[in-house]
Parts: structure tokens; C-alpha cells; sequence
């Protein structure tokens, strides 16, 4: 068991004594990014060039769902983000600090990218894993 | 290359069947589609059989254990909710290529109950309503809610496809469910992942269907032209690259990509489709597609539902057998039931349903991940 949490997805990076961030990967030809490693790119088909870019932390609201009805044990109700970062990159994920109502919730409303425990989930060696969030900007 | 017909199409009627195997669920419709054309298992020449929640274990040659072990190929097909149709497709390939002159297509599934979707992890922890969700009703309800920003549809629309959907299938013996549901029971109903409410969800059932494609020779040989369907166009697209890819399932570029290249394929437009029946696996998800298949620019989708156009009677019908939001969704079976209630209406045998005077119509389904089938039928001249 680690006494560190570990990253709950493979693009969030945790350096040791820095701040944890989100990494994106670049493809050189067309300048697509992408989340998670890879070596060839989608859009164009370049090989092997990507390279490794540190993702913005702000970004807008795209699209959204508020979850009401999910699996066994997954706390709801609560909303389900599609945010597009400010260097266009388009992410996943919860939006938090937020009353789950259509009401309070605007598309292209601005967001920033929080890094906090994952909801205390705890893998089957009991080690903790640090996730990332979307909150609104104050 | 010869043109390509159905002779023989037919669908079980759709429920749950927890007595029953995948193959002997699948056997029934072969059945039908083969009494349909009053022809039997020793005329086929190949079986193409979809089916996802089996799709290792051979289904294809365990319903042929079930009906007759001719020897004949069988190809077993998955393709997520695009299964269906593309067995049938690869069965109309066949045909046009000249391999055989008369081939079974069948689709067929057996459903669990409760959400689809977001899969649990193998190693870590599990990220379902932790990096958002990946259910199925999250995942269209982000589609639809895209379709919002842009276009300003509301919930109301989004509701308004059930209650049509729902009331069609009063019409439709086969369906799962025969039950008006007004506005207010949709919208009122339990909220699943908003905007989709359990009433905009479609419905997890058992079912089959299937078909008998023939080539022209052969079906006039046989003397089988009279209530012949053309297959006009048969297409099958993959989602090309779009820039929300990794985080947002695209179900509209491959739609938009299939109904342009199966308008192409018939040698006709969207003004000539009579009534189309396409994949409302949720309520959200219908909406998208009348504008991605043509039959109205994306911004008038909303005013579409409004007034009554897609609606029995309305300017293009759409989902009048109820959808698979009434009708029921049998993953691997829906794309074959599609071109059985299509086929239906162009034979005028649809009853109380019939869409009057139609010539020509298109079947769509999505599979998530994505795979988009189109077909363009046509009545047998």
C-alpha cells in the first residue's frame, strides 16, 4: 500500500513536492491533443509524434447531465460535465460546489479544475487515490 | 451487380423470455421471415446472425441446431446496437456480390434489466460518478443537452418524443408496452439523468427478427416480386475524428455521414422518405437525428416534435411501430425489427398504424462507440 494517493486516471500527474496537474498529449502534425498516452493520432495519423503538454486548469461548460439514477453504491444525485479547457482540450467530468439544478447551471459558464480525494474510494490494497474536479469560478 | 430484395421479414413480438435461450428466442423469428416467403431453411444459403450479449458463443449455428443443420456458412455478427443491421447488411452484401442468391439475416438479443454502460474497473477504483458518468442515460442526455445549447430545445421537446413514441405503439400489437403516457407522466416521471426521464429511457426486452434477402433472379424464379422489398441503399459508417471524441460519444457525425452517402447510394434526398424509424434509444437521442438525417435543419428539430410532423399522419412519421422507447430495445435485434415495420407500411399491411401511400422509407440505428447503420427500402415495382 502506498502512503501516497495515486492518481485515479493515467492523465493526472502527481509530481513528488509539486502540484498535481492534468497532462494532455500534442500531436506535432496537426496539433490535436489528446488525454492519455498514445503514439499515433487520430485525427491526421501522424506516428510518433506527440508530446506530452501540461493542461490548462480553467476552461467553460459544454454539455452536462444531472445523475439521479446510477449504479449500487455511487452516491447521487450529481452532475456529469463535458468541459472544453481553455486550450480547447474537451474533458470529463464531476462539476462540484454546484446545486444539481438545471436552474443554477449555464452552459459556457467558466470553470476551474480542483484536485481533491476521490469521494474516499479505496482500491482492494486500500490505497486512497487523489481526483480531479470541475467547481465554478468565482 | 443484381439488385437485392427481401422476400420474408417478421419479428417476434417483443417481451422478456427468461424460460427461453438467445437461440431458441432467434429461431422463432427465422421462422416467421422464412413463412413469410413460404420458403425453408434448405433454400437458404447462408445464415448472418447478430447478436451482442452472447456474441462468443456462436448463436448463429445453435440456431440452426434449433431450426436445421443445413451445413450452410453462418457468420455470427456484433456491432453493438448497430448489430441488426449490420448482419443484415453483410446478408445484402452477399447478395449484391453475386455469392448467393438467397440468404437469412437474423437479429436477436436477451436483456437484463436496470442501466447500461459505465463498466466497472478491472484495476484502481471504480470511476462511475467520479469522472462524471458513462451510463447510457447520462451519456445521451449530454447529447441532447448539447443539441440545447445550440438550438435552445427544451425538456418539453425532449418529452414530447415519448409521449409520441408511446402513443404509436398503442397502434402496434408487437410492441412491449400499449399505454398512452401524457406530457405530464413523462415529465413528472423519475428522473434518471436529466433531462431523460425512466419514460424517456428505452425499454430493456427480449426479442427477434429477421429477414429473407434474395436476389432479383432468384426472387422472380421463386415468384416472390409481389411483395417484395428493394433494398435501396445499405450503409454502415464509423464515427470520424470529432474534437469531443474521447469524452463525448459522437452519435451525430456518423449519422450525418450514413444518410448522405445512403441518399447518395438510392439516387434520392430526404424529401422522398415517406417514414422512418430510427434508434430514440433515448427520448434525447431522437431529436438529434432529424436534423442529422436531413428532414429538417437541426434548429427546427424542437419545432418538429411542437407540431406534430414526425408524428402518425404528420408530414414524416417517424417511429411509428413506437420506437424502442415503447417497442422495446433488444440490442442485436433492433436494426432487423427497424426494417421489419418499414417494410411493413411499404407492403400496406401495418393496419391501424399504416402510414398512407408510403413508397419509401429509412431505418437507422446507432451502436456507442460508434457504428451507424442506414437502410433505404423501397416497394418492389
Amino acid at each position: 500500500m502506498s502512503n501516497q494517493s495515486l492518481p485515479a486516471v493515467p492523465y493526472l500527474k502527481i509530481p513528488e513536492g509539486g502540484e498535481p496537474y492534468l497532462e494532455g498529449q500534442k500531436c506535432g502534425q496537426c496539433g490535436t491533443t489528446f488525454l492519455g498516452e498514445r503514439s499515433v493520432c487520430s485525427k491526421c495519423g501522424a506516428r510518433d509524434q506527440m508530446s506530452a503538454v501540461t493542461l490548462p486548469n480553467s476552461g467553460k461548460l459544454y454539455s452536462y447531465s444531472i445523475v439521479y439514477r446510477s449504479f449500487p453504491g455511487i452516491e447521487v444525485p450529481y452532475v456529469s460535465a463535458i468541459v472544453d479547457l481553455d486550450d480547447g482540450t474537451a474533458i470529463k467530468g464531476n462539476l462540484i460546489n454546484v446545486e444539481p439544478d438545471p436552474e443554477n447551471i449555464e452552459f459556457d459558464m467558466p470553470v476551474e479544475v480542483v484536485f481533491a480525494d476521490a469521494l474516499g474510494r479505496k482500491d482492494a490494497d486500500g490505497n486512497s487515490y487523489l481526483s480531479f474536479f470541475f467547481q465554478p469560478k468565482t | 451487380m443484381t439488385d437485392a430484395y427481401i422476400v420474408g421479414v417478421d419479428m417476434i413480438k417483443f417481451g422478456r423470455f427468461p424460460d427461453k435461450t438467445v437461440p431458441q428466442i432467434g429461431a422463432q423469428a427465422a421462422l416467421m421471415a422464412l413463412d413469410d416467403c413460404g420458403l425453408s431453411i434448405q433454400h437458404m444459403q447462408a445464415l448472418y446472425c447478430g447478436n451482442l450479449g452472447q456474441a462468443s458463443g456462436m448463436v448463429g449455428q445453435r440456431l440452426l441446431q434449433e431450426i436445421g443443420q443445413t451445413g450452410m456458412p453462418v457468420v455470427n455478427v456484433a456491432n453493438a446496437c448497430a448489430t441488426g443491421a449490420t448482419a443484415f447488411r453483410e446478408a445484402w452484401a452477399s447478395v449484391k456480390a453475386g455469392l448467393y442468391d438467397v440468404v437469412l439475416a437474423v437479429g436477436v438479443e436477451q436483456m437484463g434489466k436496470g442501466l447500461l454502460g459505465g463498466g466497472g474497473a478491472k484495476t484502481g477504483i471504480p470511476k462511475e460518478g467520479l469522472i462524471g458518468s458513462g451510463t447510457m442515460p447520462a451519456v445521451f442526455a449530454e447529447a441532447g443537452m448539447e443539441h440545447a445549447r445550440h438550438y435552445g430545445t427544451t425538456f418539453e421537446q425532449f418529452a414530447k418524443v415519448s409521449v409520441k413514441n408511446h402513443h404509436h405503439s398503442t397502434l402496434n400489437p408487437k410492441a412491449m408496452y400499449q399505454i398512452e403516457t401524457p406530457l405530464e407522466e413523462v415529465m413528472n416521471a423519475e428522473m434518471i439523468s436529466y433531462p431523460n426521464t425512466k419514460l424517456m429511457c428505452s425499454v430493456n426486452v427480449d426479442g427477434s427478427a429477421a429477414a429473407v434477402i434474395c436476389s432479383e433472379k432468384k426472387a422472380r424464379e421463386l415468384g416472390l416480386m409481389d411483395r417484395a422489398i428493394k433494398v435501396r441503399a445499405s450503409v454502415l459508417a464509423s464515427d470520424p475524428w470529432q474534437e469531443r471524441d474521447l469524452v463525448m460519444p459522437d452519435v451525430n457525425s456518423c449519422t450525418q455521414k450514413a444518410a448522405k452517402e445512403a441518399y447518395e447510394m438510392a439516387g434520392l434526398g430526404p424529401e422522398d422518405i415517406d417514414l422512418i424509424e430510427l434508434h430514440d434509444c433515448f427520448a434525447t437521442a431522437e431529436i438529434l437525428h432529424y436534423g442529422n438525417l436531413g428532414i429538417c435543419k437541426q434548429e427546427d428539430a424542437g419545432r418538429m416534435i411542437d407540431d406534430g410532423e414526425v408524428a402518425l399522419g404528420g408530414r414524416i412519421p417517424v417511429n411509428v411501430s413506437g420506437g424502442l422507447l415503447s417497442k422495446g430495445h433488444p440490442l442485436g435485434a433492433t436494426g432487423i425489427a427497424n426494417i421489419y415495420e418499414v417494410s411493413t407500411h411499404l407492403r400496406n399491411e401495418a393496419g391501424s398504424r399504416q402510414v398512407e401511400g408510403a413508397k419509401i422509407g429509412l431505418t437507422h440505428v446507432i451502436g456507442l462507440g460508434s457504428a451507424c447503420a442506414i437502410h433505404v427500402l423501397e416497394r418492389a415495382q
